[in-house]
């Protein structure tokens, strides 16, 4: 399987990013009437890099991410405006039969929870075996089966030939999770998109998934997508981060950068109350106050106002812009503040 | 197993229930579920949820129990509480052998013992109003007088909620909200021994660290007791005074939580350790990846139960079971249960 990614400007070398999305918004019709779930988001991703996207939940990871892969429920929620560009093409603009070219063949995604993309009445070998057939249509049949079988022992699976006899409920929460990724690769996709794959899993169990990730993008060279609610997982794995609130990017960065230096009030708050390992025991935690509003009571302004504690009056009124705050190179906040240094 | 063998473990494991320090102490603790199945519905196998584990804690201390889903840490917190009658092994309250109290003594003991849950809304009944939840809380311990509404809304601030969320119900509120009903239940009562079952692995860090903090600042201004649970080693390691770090039913570390941290013995205690993703990107630390998942508690591996995982096993590991044993070790007691070291 080769893939043939054009990244690179022949003449300058410029690295163009593989995916770009553009102010993305999307929105879902509720029996509160039409709410945005994702009220601007951009941010890039470079090719072989680990973008994080990290936030509460509710504030529109999954949302962004099923607005990039196609998967939006329909007909409740679309994409209302802004872009999402691979490969030179705006995703939305496609054709369903375009987009599905793409999905689970260029871009694949997994889940928190695989049983919700496993077919429980399916064994694992024919699951695995499907997706050869419909993104290698020419692949034989024994091909398909060789496929198969190299994908579950290259993530991690002992015994793939009998694993391939399995259902899914026959295997732990970990192999599933395995078997998922195996399936999500099947294709050798230049992006896998993963939601919160470790969420259910135990931490050592955790580690181990998160370093198969790793390793297998080492050898294949996809970019990897990474959601979670998670920090650590942030700081541990990713090149890039991306954190949202309330539907909207706060603020993005070089991963280094954003837990040096982080400048959203947001950011700041949810990395101080992460109970640490080394602080004294029982010592009383920084907090942010309030709760995550619902996204019919979102305050009109910044939609951090309402538990933000330097909020001033603008905040109150006008959504800062995205990107108000070049904190410093490829970093930016969406935040009124003033900043140390703008370019 | 025999009486004398769990006797000698619990007293190398713990200062007795006779300590008078100690308000809650547990003394080889085991609890099997018979599994069933076959045409006859036959007990086919039995699950070892918690093996012969003894502990004890003293008055304002909360001790962590930490590990992984399916080690028993609910199963043991359920049978401290008298919710499971255990299989083997008793439990202490102010130096009391619960089974032994007569049925009048045992309700008002049981009264100083309450529970926290992870998920508050399913211990919440959904069609009563707060002020009911709590108001019924009075009646079913048998308090010949009922809560008033006062007591009820001081009660409701004390966790940081309004007085007038005594007439809503529990699904208007958030899951850190709930938790707050959760725990105003929970010190109704002037309980003295709260055992709380991952209260706040629900939920979201922000909302987390707020409930962390009330549950600190309740023990502080209640002199509460805490038998923390939590598979969550980094929040854990943040509330507890000691730790005991539980694989497949049985504690397989247990000291201070400053000492976990900054020794820890036990292989699994160390991959534990770092298998916890740090908030810094700068961090560097040693990573240990465990191979595998955790073996079913009906079957569990013979010799030390970790063996079938340990980067450090050795012959004796897969036939001999390490005891649970104090380390040669400055400072506070060290418990560890591992061949390398003894
Ligand atoms: N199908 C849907 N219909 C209506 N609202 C939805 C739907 N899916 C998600 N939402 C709302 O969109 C917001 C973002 O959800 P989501 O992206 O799933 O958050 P998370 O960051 O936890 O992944 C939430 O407020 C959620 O309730
Ligand atoms: N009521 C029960 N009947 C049978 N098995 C049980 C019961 N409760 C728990 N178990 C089993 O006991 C083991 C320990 O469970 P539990 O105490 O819930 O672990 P933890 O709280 O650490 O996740 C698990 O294997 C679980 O399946
Ligand atoms: S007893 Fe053996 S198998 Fe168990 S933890 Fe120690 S070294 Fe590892
Ligand atoms: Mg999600
Ligand atoms: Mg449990």
């Amino acid at each position: 399987m080769v893939n043939n990614r054009v990244c690179c400007s022949p003449e300058t070398g410029a690295v163009f990013p593989l995916l770009q999305v553009d102010g993305l918004v999307t929105a879902f019709d509720t029996e509160k009437g039409c709410v945005n779930a994702v009220d601007g988001a951009s941010f890039s991703m470079a090719p072989g890099t680990t973008l994080g996207i990290v936030g509460e939940s509710g504030c529109g990871k999954s949302v962004t991410a099923l607005s990039i892969m196609g998967l939006l429920p329909r007909p409740s929620g679309r994409i209302v405006s802004g872009h999402i560009v691979f490969d030179g093409k705006d995703l939305p603009t496609l054709s369903p039969k375009e987009m599905q070219a793409i999905r689970g063949r260029r871009m694949s995604m997994i889940f928190q929870e695989p049983m919700t993309a496993l077919n429980p009445v399916q064994r694992i070998g024919s699951q695995i075996n499907e997706i050869y057939a419909i993104h290698f249509p020419g692949m034989t049949k024994k091909q398909r089966t060789r496929g198969a079988v190299t994908m579950l022992s290259q993530v991690g699976i002992a015994e793939p030939s009998m694993v391939m006899n399995n259902y899914p409920h026959q295997l732990s929460g970990g192999m599933r999770q395995r078997v998922m990724i195996a399936m999500a690769l099947a294709s050798s996709p230049d992006i896998l998109i993963a939601d919160e794959p470790t969420t259910a899993l135990d931490v050592t169990v955790q580690a181990q998934i998160l370093e198969l990730i790793k390793e297998l993008q080492g050898k294949m060279g996809m970019s990897v997508m990474l959601i979670t609610h998670d920090l650590g997982v942030i700081a541990e794995n990713c090149d890039d981060a991306v954190v949202m609130y309330g539907g909207r990017v706060v603020e993005r960065a070089g991963v280094k950068d954003l837990f040096k230096n982080p400048f959203h009030p947001y950011t700041k708050g949810l990395i101080s109350s992460i109970p640490g390992l080394a602080e004294k025991p029982k010592s009383l935690l920084p907090t942010i106050k309030g709760r995550v509003p619902s996204l019919d009571k979102m305050p009109l302004g910044c939609r951090f106002s309402n538990r933000c504690p330097h909020v001033m009056d603008i905040c109150h009124t006008t959504p800062p812009p995205e990107t108000l705050v070049g904190v410093s190179r490829g970093h930016f906040a969406s935040c009124y503040l003033p900043g140390e240094s703008r370019d | 197993m025999t009486d004398s063998r769990k006797h000698d473990q619990a007293n190398g494991a713990v200062e007795t229930s006779l300590d008078s320090g100690n308000i809650l102490s547990v003394s080889g603790l085991t609890k099997h579920f018979p599994v069933r199945g076959g045409i006859f519905l036959g007990q086919t196998g039995v699950v070892h949820a918690v093996d012969d584990v003894s502990f004890s804690i003293k008055k304002g201390e909360t001790l962590g129990l930490v590990g992984e889903s399916g080690c028993g840490k609910t199963t043991l917190g359920r049978c401290v509480m008298g919710l499971y009658p255990p299989t083997a092994g008793k439990v202490f309250l102010h130096g009391k052998n619960m089974a032994l109290e007569n049925s009048r003594q045992m309700k008002s003991m049981r009264l100083q013992m309450q529970m926290i849950f992870q998920d508050p809304f399913e211990s919440l009944n959904a069609r009563h109003t707060v002020g009911e939840i709590l108001r019924e809380k009075y009646i079913i311990h048998g308090k010949k007088r009922v809560g008033t509404d006062q007591e009820i809304k001081t009660l409701l601030e004390r966790v940081g909620l309004s007085g007038d969320d005594i007439h809503r119900f529990p699904h208007e509120f958030s899951g850190g909200q709930r938790q707050r009903i959760g725990i105003a239940r929970a010190i109704s009562l002037n309980p003295r021994v709260v055992i709380c079952d991952e209260p706040v692995s629900a939920l979201d860090v922000s909302v987390q660290s707020q409930i962390l903090n009330l549950m600190v600042t309740l023990q502080r201004e209640m002199g509460l007791t805490y038998l923390f649970i939590s598979h969550d080693l980094a929040v854990v390691k943040h509330v507890s005074d000691r730790i005991a770090v539980m694989y497949l039913g049985k504690i397989v570390e247990f000291t201070t939580a400053r000492a976990l941290y900054k020794h820890p013995y036990h292989p699994y205690t160390r991959a534990l350790l770092s298998a916890i993703p740090l908030p810094d990107p700068l961090a560097r630390k040693q990573r240990i990846i465990l191979k595998g998942e955790v073996p079913s508690p009906e079957t569990p591996p013979p010799g030390c139960r970790f063996h079938t995982r340990c980067p450090h096993v050795m012959d004796i590991c897969s036939t001999k079971e390490p005891k649970l044993k104090p380390l040669k070790v400055q400072g506070s007691p060290h418990l560890t249960a591992c061949h390398l070291y003894f």
